[in-house]
């Protein structure tokens, strides 16, 4: 304990603020993944690989912001892998029976809140875990899968695949159009989060609900919006898929909500919620990214170790938030 | 629960008796998961009445129901271990995980073997993977009551490495095995039921023996209520938690054993996968609180009997399997509902309201007015 001492007195002249924490210990791990990646591997040479994380990511990115939000908040929500499924299903499916694509966008962008805006309420006027509740909605959205068809559905709507094709170039480099999306929203959810009165009363609530109350903060309304939120990322996350594969298929999106909570949790925000910031989330799913890359990018390792290193990860950043004494009080 | 009483209180003495009879049996723990299982096997039969035939066939018995409870029995195990974590006011979400390891490990064990027959073998490769199941309970053991990691957070370690590990074991492929003693476990039958049945009978009776005739039911409760207050009464907390973890881990991993014994061969990818939902859905549906500090280990085969015979409906109407999770999610919301306080006050709170739709809100108010009215004709 005492070198962790040594170690925290240092951190602390160098006047950091401890909450900053993890989030460097994110952004270290970030570059020193690219660092060793640039060493050994050609597809680590320039910063295409940091945009083909956002191009391959960029659903994981918007479903881990929205989970940002609900884990803030002290909730969890594991719906959102089945939202994001059953939104490109729903995409596919009406633009297969031929609505004008701004209305599939409308409608694909609403049944995803509506469903979060019932959970969320379920959870706080009955009182009833969050898990227990959005497994049930995880349940149901992923039966809606299915229900909307058994095969995959192909998208051959003009307009969505002149997005879905599009390139957006950087001299050498390029993004597509879904990644800015994906990053657009990012930020906007950042920005949200950090300078309105409703990004504070997230933070509020997830701190301690019953001083927020006390306090006079709209705790019900808040809460409630939450997941709303969590499911309108999850909503755009689906169509943001659509966008990357040009199809929709009933499976689509399976264990996604594991990633998304591994990734914020990689990217410091606590678990029991009131502490973390979107910024880390976004740098947790690069460095989940960056570790797909370099495990495919080394022939002789093979998939399955793409799980065992995001476990080893968590694992490692649980760890080091309880020891740099981040916590519930 | 006082709002519901206030049906029976009036009315006449006979009445009265019948009420409190039906007021016991209303309020018993297991009312609503029997009357869910109940109205369940009532749909079945009246959609299909050969559901409930039973047919001896070559010395074993056949029929629906006892399909349903032979692969319930998998639930059942995981299940069971999930109610005692869940007591304690934890969770663990590797239970899939674990149970894919452990049966990863014993198919690999067994298909190394020449004779991949020989009974010998087989116990080894269920030693071998027992060993490996503990070892990953206490991994989540040692990370909840050690590190003082909060048993979600803990587990979704192990539940998102795990696949990996399982994959590891098996080298990514499907091993496929052909050893008639292992596949028993599963599809064997001994005095005309499935083994299956058997094995699950057994363990569920250990688990209630030990946990209810001993102190350990009471002392896992008291964890699960107040870790701290009963750590002050002397009870050991940790070691507790840390055992409750090692025998989950060891559930989930015979649990593992049937699932590959089953299908002959060891999947990493999809050995077990959602078992975790389903073991908590059913612990919930039977009553467990998953505030923890209470566990009904009764309630929770029956869940598991509620969810193995709900998934066996959806197949027998013909509706897609994975539609069924629709109805999986709306029975889910139903319950937790119906279970929760805040819901019953508010439930309770209408039924009084539609009962007395004239009586207003304050009766002792209008008396007074009522008298009134009548010394003034």
């Amino acid at each position: 304990m005492s070198t962790v001492d040594n170690v925290l007195g240092r951190v602390r002249k160098l006047r950091v603020p401890q909450r900053f924490v993890p989030l460097i210990a994110t952004a270290v791990l970030v570059v020193l993944l690219f660092l060793y990646g640039n060493a050994n591997y050609r597809s680590f040479e320039d910063a295409q690989v940091l945009f083909n994380v956002f191009i391959s990511s960029g659903a994981l990115l918007v479903v881990a912001v929205g989970m940002t939000y609900v884990i803030l908040s002290g909730g969890i929500d594991l719906s959102v892998g089945s939202v994001v499924g059953m939104t490109s299903m729903i995409c596919a499916k009406l633009l297969a029976s031929g609505l004008p694509a701004w209305l599939v966008l409308a409608i694909a962008l609403t049944v995803g809140p509506v469903l979060g805006l019932a959970m969320g309420a379920i959870i706080h006027y009955f009182d009833i875990q969050p898990f227990i509740v959005t497994l049930a909605g995880m349940f149901f959205a992923r039966g809606m899968c299915t229900w909307i068809s058994l095969d995959a559905i192909p998208i051959k709507d003009p307009w969505w695949t002149s997005v879905a094709d599009g390139r957006l170039r950087f001299g050498t480099l390029y993004l597509k159009p879904h990644a800015i999306m994906a990053l657009v929203i990012a930020v906007i959810a950042a920005l949200v989060l950090a300078y309105t009165r409703f990004g504070r009363t997230v933070y509020a609530i997830g701190g301690n609900q019953q001083s927020a109350l006390l306090m006079g903060l709209p705790v019900a309304r808040t809460k409630i919006t939450v997941y709303a939120v969590c499911g309108l990322c999850a909503a755009a996350a689906g169509v943001i898929t659509t966008f990357n594969i040009t199809s929709a298929e009933p499976l689509r999106g399976i264990g996604m909500e594991l990633d998304a909570i591994a990734a914020v949790v990689i990217g410091g925000t606590l678990l029991t919620g009131g502490y973390g910031f979107v910024a880390g989330t976004i740098l947790g799913v690069v460095a989940l990214g960056f570790i797909q890359a370099l495990i495919t990018s080394d022939g002789s390792l093979s998939s399955w170790w793409i799980k065992i290193v995001t476990g080893i990860l968590v694992f490692a950043f649980i760890v080091l938030q309880r020891l740099i004494g981040v916590r519930k009080r | 629960m006082s709002a519901d009483g206030s049906g029976t209180r009036p009315g006449d003495p006979r009445a009265g008796q019948l009420g409190a009879v039906w007021t016991r049996i209303y309020h018993h723990q297991l009312f609503w998961p029997v009357a869910v299982l109940v109205a369940l096997l009532v749909l079945n039969v009246s959609y299909r009445p050969s559901f409930i035939s039973l047919t001896m066939l070559q010395g074993h018995l056949y029929g629906s129901i006892i399909d349903i409870i032979r692969h319930a029995a998998p639930l059942i195990l995981v299940a069971l271990g999930m109610t005692l974590v869940i007591a304690t006011r934890g969770i663990d979400l590797s239970v899939g995980a674990v149970a894919a390891i452990a049966g990863a490990m014993a198919c690999l064990h067994i298909s190394k073997q020449e004779d991949q027959s020989s009974v010998a073998g087989v116990v080894v490769a269920l030693l071998l993977g027992v060993l490996v199941a503990l070892a990953c309970g206490l991994w989540n053991g040692v990370l909840v009551a050690g590190m003082g990691i909060q048993p979600i957070i803990a587990t979704l370690i192990l539940m998102v490495a795990g696949r990996g590990v399982a994959q590891l074991i098996t080298s990514g492929q499907i091993i496929t095995i052909r050893s008639p003693a292992y596949a028993a476990i599963s599809t064997g039958y001994w005095l005309a039921l499935p083994i299956a049945i058997f094995i699950a009978a057994a363990v569920v009776a250990v688990v209630a023996l030990v946990t209810r005739r001993t102190a350990l039911g009471l002392i896992i409760e008291s964890v699960g209520g107040n870790a701290e207050a009963s750590r002050l009464a002397g009870i050991r907390s940790r070691r507790f938690i840390l055992l409750v973890y090692m025998v989950c881990g060891l559930c989930a991993g015979l649990a593992g054993f049937m699932l590959t014994a089953d299908i002959s061969a060891a999947d990493g990818n999809n050995a077990g996968l959602w078992i975790e939902l389903d073991a908590i859905l059913a612990v919930v549906i039977g009553g467990t609180s998953l505030a923890g500090g209470r566990f009904s280990i009764g309630g929770t085969v029956l869940g598991a009997l509620i969810i193995q015979t709900l998934t066996t409906t959806v197949y027998a109407m013909n509706i897609d399997p994975q539609t069924s999770l629709l109805f999986k999610a709306i029975v889910v919301i139903i319950v937790c509902l119906i279970q929760a306080p805040a819901f019953r006050a508010r439930i309770a709170r209408l039924a009084r309201w539609g009962r007395r739709p004239p009586a207003p809100p304050t009766p002792a108010a209008t008396t007074p007015d009522l008298h009134e009215i009548e010394v003034a004709s």
